[in-house]
């Protein structure tokens, strides 16, 4: 007879001195455990719970912000922890957003500062020179330096305010409204009556790209494909122009005009605009005859977009006084941000990490926020970190269960934006059920889809791709 | 290899094992392939897609994993024709394992006060008895140390270890009572009133009590609260157990048949007649597909109740069966008087299976018993298998006794889930963990995996938004034509009229806006009534009109 128990030496099991840790067998036979599906349902619900209890987004304003709004806000590409802001009342702040302190500050222009960017830092010999551009109401582009260590030593603000740091000016005729540098050699193109080229080392402008009259008032080069950048003018317009060709590509007109533009810094073709008709516009440069994706949630004009650097979320602030988030694949925002004192939200940007979200306001202030509210940023134990991740992957599993889709969707919004949108709610769908009145007489009136109504037109007509094929097939045909 | 073809590689469906099956949960992707080509919905394809992907790797790599586990499963083999495994005898199985393994089998020769009930904690570390004539004691039986005994000078029918050994509970002659591990009476359960079983739901936290009042009662010991009271109609239970897979009470009663409760419904889930006398016992095996009973009929009966089919019966035991039970590797054990016999593989449907009983045709393929033993002059009250252990715990007469059991226990357990070798340190945490994780009694389900699922005929039963306003209208409309409170009825005298009591069960101090109706129709009936008099006094003709009251009573 052969026999044979369960030979289990607890000295393989129970740890020999106090130091060790004890032996954690797994057997993942699911019959030793039973209510996997419902247990896990109780975690992801614990675990939406916690993160809306964790849910602190603000994290506090650098320094003591602007004495006037702050409208341009520029990020420093190659930095994490810099950035530049400029208010209306022409002063250009540099910023340390690690200490929240300011680097540097200067009584910059005698007008509202319209555009502010920082320049790529190889363009000196010195890797470690950080250059700034700033333009303005008062026909003037300036170039600074603000090398943190320049800086160092003055602490009153008599001092900062000098104009120290101002290198070189340069001069036009008109009133300047965008700025932006190319990614990696010297030009950089301002926005105004007429769009221009410029070489950082000339002081006249290389060329004008003006393509109908009206005023630009906004640039955005694209930091991928680099030669590549966008404007945005006053006749709701969006311009694309290839330095190559030193020319513009295309032009599309929109019902209503575009605040801000944003180039996906992942895929170097998509970019992003925030409009003035509530809504963020997802497009594609290679045929614009559609949007790829419409951000609605805003109940006022959007007033600035950015992509987060990870290319798939993009930050917006509105006139409403609200900053949304949206995640570029969705419609709705999974996010919103206010507070009480924040007014109309001129700027936001993402920070370099994708962590933060900056936002500059008409109050003055410039604050900083957590991209995702419930994130902490100190250092976690491994065992924290797997649970986070657990967390994660159960919330997003367990996600479309109607109690967890109600905590982790439920914000508190201020009443003014719940009231407006109730109000935009009723109106869109009179409009809606206008529109499903008159078709029902009219059987030939067009469908005009939603990603498709903005566009007024586009100077370059793209083909069907459906019309493409019945040429085709019509050519052949002939031959 | 270039990288197109390595990524291929990479995405090709894992390798196919044979343990597999073991590791697919119900509902999982391979029963029904889905067809990818009909969805038209690109995201929801991918979707889908990915998290078939996910569930077939997870399987995959869950099955390749299984032959790293430490330990081997037990068991007894014949070496020629002529042995029989059912022929062994405890002592050959004691001189012929480990020293640890030989002393793990017990005997406690406690003669006073038998018979005895006994309860292993889930780990299988802890023993809980309790003598029929007041004996408990809970001890760590691995280490021989006590850890409360108890007299209670009063008549003990069942005890159980609740969420972990720090807890438990004791059915006693009227009320049930919870004990903490010293033995300090914690709680009097007053409404679980002469409860004979006593089941812990460890997920649920819930103590679930049935005996002589034919009452099923669910106490949450987390918080303290009653749960839900289920009155079983069929008179005192006299078998229960529950279903470790989807947390079901199974009772039996007395007139054969065997009743599936749920905390959220008042009526019985399922109804088996499963003997022709009273329930004895029933075993559930832990997978929750298989439940053997016996009953007072000398029957035993095992089915699938998965479909609720009989799979075997045994009609001609000697004397009836008393207690059944089943162990992780799915060998039944049951008793029958001083007898314990074991019979393996029997969960099987095909008929060579069917556990066999004496000779029963001779047939050489028939499952004789795996094991047997017998108690001499000695009567089995309860048995029980130890948790990932290789022993049969038997409490009887005149105490508790150990049978090595080869191949009875699970091998290999999961420390994250019940850890037989837990410090004080990691019982605590897990204690917490299960609170955190507490399910709640209202989802107990024949389908423990339906949450989390689409009902697709939700949309069938759903209320459409037509339907959802009709009620509502239809609600108000009764508000509207006082169809919720009592009618007038001038011909009944005052103090005999409906709304009156009505009026005397509401509470006094509350008034609303129903209240106010009532006060209102009142009114109107005493008006009624006091013109029925004036009507058959002859003081008014019965066409009379009082024009002024008329007038004005546009305003009331």
């Amino acid at each position: 007879m052969k026999i044979k128990t369960i030979k289990r030496s607890a000295d393989d099991y129970v740890p020999v001195k106090s130091t060790q840790e004890s032996q954690l067998p797994r057997n993942l036979n699911p019959e030793l455990h039973p209510f996997e599906r419902a247990r896990e349902y109780t975690k992801a619900l614990t675990a939406t719970k916690m993160e809306r209890m964790f849910a602190k987004p603000f994290v506090g304003q650098l320094g003591y912000g602007h004495r006037d709004g702050v409208y341009v806000i520029a990020k420093n590409y190659r930095n994490l922890n810099k950035l530049a802001t400029g208010s209306a009342d022409g002063v250009i702040k540099y910023w340390n957003m690690s200490t929240r302190d300011e680097v540097c500050s200067f009584k910059a222009h005698y007008g509202l500062i319209t555009g502010l960017c920082v320049t790529p830092e190889h363009l000196s010999k010195n890797k470690n020179d950080n250059f700034m551009l700033s333009c303005s109401d008062d026909k003037t582009v300036k170039l600074w330096s603000v090398n943190s260590e320049d800086y160092v030593n003055l602490k009153d603000d008599e001092q900062l305010n000098t104009t120290s740091g101002l290198l070189k000016t340069f001069y036009s005729d008109i009133a300047f409204q965008g700025i932006d540098h190319h990614r990696s050699n010297s030009n950089f193109v301002t926005g105004g009556a007429q769009i221009q080229l410029w070489d950082s080392n000339r002081s006249t402008p290389l060329s004008n790209l003006s393509w109908g009259a009206d005023n630009i008032t906004t640039v955005k080069f694209n930091q991928n494909e680099t030669d590549i950048f966008a404007s945005a003018g006053s006749d709701n317009s969006i311009v694309l122009y290839d330095l190559r060709t030193n020319s513009p590509t295309q032009k599309i007109v929109q019902t209503m005009r575009t605040n801000a533009i944003c180039w996906n810094p992942m895929e170097a073709f998509n970019f992003v605009i925030g409009n003035e008709d509530h809504n963020a516009y997802y497009y594609d440069m290679r045929n614009m005859s559609r949007a790829i994706n419409v951000f609605k949630d805003h109940v006022s004009a959007v007033m600035d977009v950015d992509f987060s650097p990870t290319g798939d979320e993009i930050v917006t602030g509105s006139y409403d006084k609200t900053i949304r988030i949206f995640k570029t694949n969705q419609g709705h925002s999974r996010e919103i941000y206010h507070t009480k004192r924040m007014q109309h939200v001129f700027q936001v940007k993402f920070s370099m990490d994708s962590k933060y979200v900056i936002s500059g306001s008409d109050d003055g202030n410039v604050r900083l926020w957590r991209s995702k509210a419930w994130e902490r940023s100190n250092v976690k134990t491994t065992k924290e970190k797997n649970k986070l991740e657990y967390d994660e992957k159960l919330k997003e599993r367990f996600r479309h269960m109607p109690e967890i889709k109600r905590i982790s969707k439920h914000r508190h919004v201020p009443i003014v934006v719940k009231k407006a949108q109730e109000i935009k709610n009723i109106e869109l769908n009179s409009i809606k059920r206008r529109e499903m009145n008159e078709r029902r007489t009219r059987k030939d009136m067009e469908f005009r889809s939603e990603r498709k109504k903005q566009i007024v037109g586009t100077v370059f007509q793209y083909e069907d791709k459906n019309v493409k094929k019945d040429k085709e097939l019509k050519d052949s045909n002939k031959i | 290899m270039t990288p197109s073809t390595n990524n291929r590689k990479a995405k090709r469906a894992p390798k196919q094992r044979e343990n597999q099956s073991k590791f697919e949960r119900p509902g999982g992707n391979n029963e029904k392939k889905l067809n990818y080509k009909q969805i038209k919905d690109k995201k929801l394809k991918a979707g889908l897609k990915k998290i078939d992907d996910e569930y077939r790797h997870a399987v995959a790599s869950a099955a390749a994993t299984e032959y790293l586990l430490p330990e081997s499963i037990g068991f007894m083999e014949a070496e020629d024709e002529m042995e029989k495994t059912f022929k062994v005898k405890q002592s050959e199985i004691k001189s012929s394992v480990d020293v640890t393994t030989a002393n793990k089998a017990m005997d406690l020769q406690l003669k006073e006060f038998g018979p005895y009930n006994i309860n292993y904690s889930r780990n299988g570390t802890h023993l809980l008895i309790a003598g029929r004539k007041g004996h408990v004691a809970s001890m760590d039986w691995r280490k021989g140390v006590l850890r409360a005994e108890l007299n209670l000078n009063e008549s003990c029918f069942d005890a159980v270890y609740l969420q972990n050994e720090q807890f438990f509970a004791v059915a006693q002659k009227k009320y049930t009572f919870i004990y903490d591990h010293e033995g300090v009476e914690l709680h009097r359960l007053k409404q679980h009133i002469e409860a004979r079983h006593l089941q812990f739901l460890p997920y649920h936290y819930l103590l679930a009590t049935a005996g002589e009042t034919g009452w099923l009662k669910y106490q949450d010991v987390s918080t303290g609260q009653l749960v839900s009271e289920l009155r079983t109609k069929l008179g005192p239970t006299t078998a229960m157990t529950q279903n470790p897979w989807n947390a079901i009470m199974h009772l039996g009663h007395s007139n054969g048949t065997v009743s599936l409760w749920s905390p959220s419904m008042p009526q019985p889930l399922v109804k088996l007649l499963s003997a022709r006398g009273p329930i004895n016992s029933i075993a559930i095996d832990r997978s929750g597909y298989h439940m053997v009973t016996t009953g007072a009929d000398k029957s035993m009966k095992i089915w699938d109740i998965r479909n609720f089919k009989e799979l075997h019966s045994i009609e001609n035991l000697p004397t009836p069966g008393s207690n059944v039970t089943i162990s992780d590797t799915g060998l039944i054990a049951m008793s029958r008087g001083p007898h314990v016999t074991l019979w393996k593989d029997a969960l099987r449907s095909n008929r060579e299976a069917k556990p066999c009983y004496g000779s029963m045709g001779g047939n050489a393929n028939r499952n004789v018993p795996y094991m047997s033993h017998m108690f001499p002059g000695n009567k089995i009250n309860n048995i029980q298998f130890v948790p990932f252990e290789d022993l049969l715990g038997v409490g009887h007469e005149t105490g508790v006794t150990n049978l090595i059991i080869p191949g009875s226990g699970e091998a290999n357990y999961d420390a994250l889930e019940i850890n037989p070798y837990e410090t004080s340190k990691q019982r605590q945490e897990q204690e917490v963990r299960t609170l955190l994780n507490k399910l709640p009694a209202d989802t107990i389900t024949l389908d423990p995996n339906v949450i989390g699922t689409v009902d697709n005929s939700a949309s069938g039963t759903r209320l459409t938004a037509k339907d959802l306003a009709e009620i509502t209208a239809q609600s108000l409309n009764q508000h509207k034509e006082n169809k919720d409170i009592p009618e007038i009825k001038p011909d009944v005298k005052g103090k005999n009229s409906g709304l009156r009591s009505f009026l005397r069960k509401k509470k006094q101090n509350v008034i609303d806006e129903r209240k106010l109706r009532v006060q209102k129709q009142l009114e109107k009936e005493k008006s009624s009534r006091q013109r029925n008099s004036k009507i058959r006094s002859g003081e008014i003709s019965e066409d009379h009109k009082d024009l002024v009251g008329e007038a004005l009573g546009r305003f009331s």
